[in-house]
């Protein structure tokens, strides 16, 4: 009883680590500018592609091949935001919706032509492979891995946000977007930086979601609901609450998945429904 | 408010298909009920302002209403039409003490989870719905002693009548003081309750006008064609209303019509097309739309022909 507990808990808990780098750069990015991004998960599965790629055709080392899918994810949504996005700053949510599903659909079009619908795999190096015993349980090394790599990233996040000067840019950006300008904050600048690094992110995120749940052409649309459900839980523009929101729904998702298969995702749904409906601006959002 | 000539010749225009394609009466009746379900869209999204990603909710209680009833109970197709139309109503009503009160991404997230939540739902029981096999053993019996055919006959002229008839109670209310109302919520929605408009009651009783509507289109759908999947709860018919209402112009009674005809018929026509390959054509559409045709094809339309006042 007490290990299937440990158990679910620590899958949970790396479950929840991968939604987090795919969810943080929406978060910033959404309590910046307001953008209602559901292409987010398009960046993720740049990454994902680029990584299953670059080790499978090239024999690249899949520690190599990680930064190489955060420069992807952060290449393509820079060119995406500079091109595209940025003419839908002032629409209306309706507009942002529609244009970002449009590209989710694009996406899931010429990943399916290019990759084909079957799953992707990868190859990890063998010290990822397989698990480690601790206290009479056993672990999954790849896993272990993900929690320790995401709260790496989600510590240098924090730190910069807290301790650089462009840090102190986005947080005057996110509190008061009309505020900033008035004080000379490049705020477009601030967010295109920004909105580059989440789109990089998601690809770090993409890339190490292959080992562990899999990569298909529907990437983009299996993990949109999971990602907005963890913003939205999370608050706008808030790490910590991103933390915490990827934390409960991966463990919740896992032991829903454990303890009551029958249900399927309905738990899930529920708890998201039940608690934007208690605070609709998410656990730790200001507004 | 009186009609303009070109509606008149629209609806005579709808009967066409009975004499000039009635090999295509099915697909006709297709149409129909997607327009009503795009209709009952475009009064909270396209009138009230109200965003949702989750409309197919009550398109499938209505489908799935409409299926129990002929199984368990009768199978006698108006009665049961306005029973699963109630019944869609009131999970709409329900659900709208909820949704009016939010906005932006808190209202997307809410429709979007109120409609998994259903099709969740709908699935687990599979006792009573079938599940992912769909609802076995739905009989209709016939329409005024007319027999649902192969042909599509009686399903087409059913499905157009019950269109007509909520769309004229679409245009009544859409020029009552309650549509004047709702736009203004629409275009501003501190003002209203500012100027003392009920604007939370008025946006409660649009939804539930619209989810009655579209509980009575999914209701169509299970007895013109006698089956009802989970499809009819997915996100993906959300999103293709969605893109329907779009495409035809958000805010315009004949917007959802006309988009439903043209996605409808492109769909028919490139059927031997792989489905992802659709959704890439899809996408771009929906890229350009947004760009460069902000209102929908009526929208673009009527900036091409300026009004006379």
């Amino acid at each position: 009883m007490l290990a299937s507990v440990v158990g679910v808990l620590f899958d949970g808990l790396a479950y929840g680590m991968l939604l987090f780098l795919l969810s943080v750069g929406l978060s910033v990015t959404l309590g910046m500018m307001n953008f209602v991004n559901l292409a987010h998960c398009s960046f993720a599965m740049v990454g994902g592609y680029a990584a299953v790629w670059l080790t499978g055709r090239f024999g690249w080392p899949f520690l190599a091949a990680l930064p190489a899918a955060f420069l992807a994810g952060a290449a393509v949504s820079l060119v995406l935001e500079r091109t595209l996005y940025r003419r839908l700053y002032r629409a209306s949510d309706l507009d942002q919706c529609l244009f970002t599903i449009g590209i989710v659909f694009i996406s899931v079009a010429v990943a399916a032509y290019f990759f084909g619908t079957i799953q992707q795999s990868i190859r990890t190096p063998p010290w990822l492979e397989g698990s480690f015993g601790a206290f009479g349980l056993s672990f999954s090394a790849y896993r272990l891995f993900l929690i320790v790599a995401s709260l790496a990233v989600a510590a240098l996040l924090v730190w910069s946000l807290e301790r650089t000067r462009f840090g102190a840019r986005v947080r005057a950006a996110v509190d008061n977007q009309r505020m900033a300008r008035g004080l000379g904050i490049d705020v477009d600048r601030a967010f295109m930086i920004t909105f580059a690094l989440g789109g990089g992110l998601a690809g770090l995120g993409g890339a190490l979601a292959v080992a562990m749940v899999g990569l298909d052409h529907q990437f983009a649309f299996t993990y949109l609901v999971y990602v907005l459900i963890v913003v939205a839980v999370g608050g706008l523009g808030s790490i910590g609450g991103s933390l915490a929101a990827a934390a409960l729904l991966g463990i919740s998702d896992m032991a829903g998945k454990y303890y009551f298969p029958w249900l399927g995702a309905f738990v899930i749904y529920l708890v998201m429904v039940g608690l934007l409906m208690w605070r609709p601006v998410g656990l730790f959002g200001k507004r | 408010m009186r009609w303009h000539p070109l509606e008149a010749a629209f609806w005579l225009a709808t009967l066409l298909p009975f004499v000039l394609a009635p090999s295509y009466l099915s697909l006709a009746s297709q149409i129909a009920i997607t327009a009503l379900f795009a209709l009952s869209l475009d009064l909270i999204l396209g009138y009230a302002g109200l965003v949702s990603l989750g409309h197919a909710a009550y398109f499938g209680v209505g489908a799935y209403a409409a299926g129990l009833l002929s199984k368990y109970l009768f199978g006698e197709p108006l009665t049961g039409l306005a029973v699963s139309g109630l019944a869609a109503g009131g999970v709409g009503y329900l659900s709208s003490h909820v949704i009016v009160r939010f906005r932006h991404l808190a209202l997307i997230m809410l429709t979007l989870g109120f409609g998994l939540l259903l099709f969740e739902a709908a699935n687990s029981a599979s006792a009573l719905t079938g599940g992912a096999d769909g609802l076995q053993g739905v009989a209709i019996s016939p329409l005024l002693g007319f027999k649902f055919d192969l042909y599509g006959r009686t399903a087409y002229a059913y499905s157009l009548a019950v269109l007509f008839l909520c769309f004229l109670v679409c245009r009544r209310l859409i020029h009552s003081p309650l549509g004047l109302a709702l736009r203004g919520i629409r275009e501003n929605a501190l003002r209203m309750p500012a100027i003392g408009a009920p604007s939370l009651a008025h946006l409660r009783m649009a939804y539930t006008v619209a989810a009655v509507m579209a509980g009575v289109a999914g209701a169509l759908l299970t007895q013109t064609t006698s089956t009802v999947s989970l499809e009819v709860l997915s996100f993906g018919r959300s999103a293709d209303v969605l893109v329907i209402l779009i495409l035809g112009g958000a805010g315009r009674l004949y917007g959802g019509i006309l988009g439903a005809i043209l996605y409808m018929v492109a769909r028919d026509q490139l059927s031997d097309m792989n489905p992802q390959y659709w959704y890439f054509w899809i996408g771009l559409l929906l890229v350009a739309v947004v760009m460069f045709l902000p209102n929908g094809i009526l929208g673009g339309a009527s900036a091409l022909y300026p009004k006379r006042q």
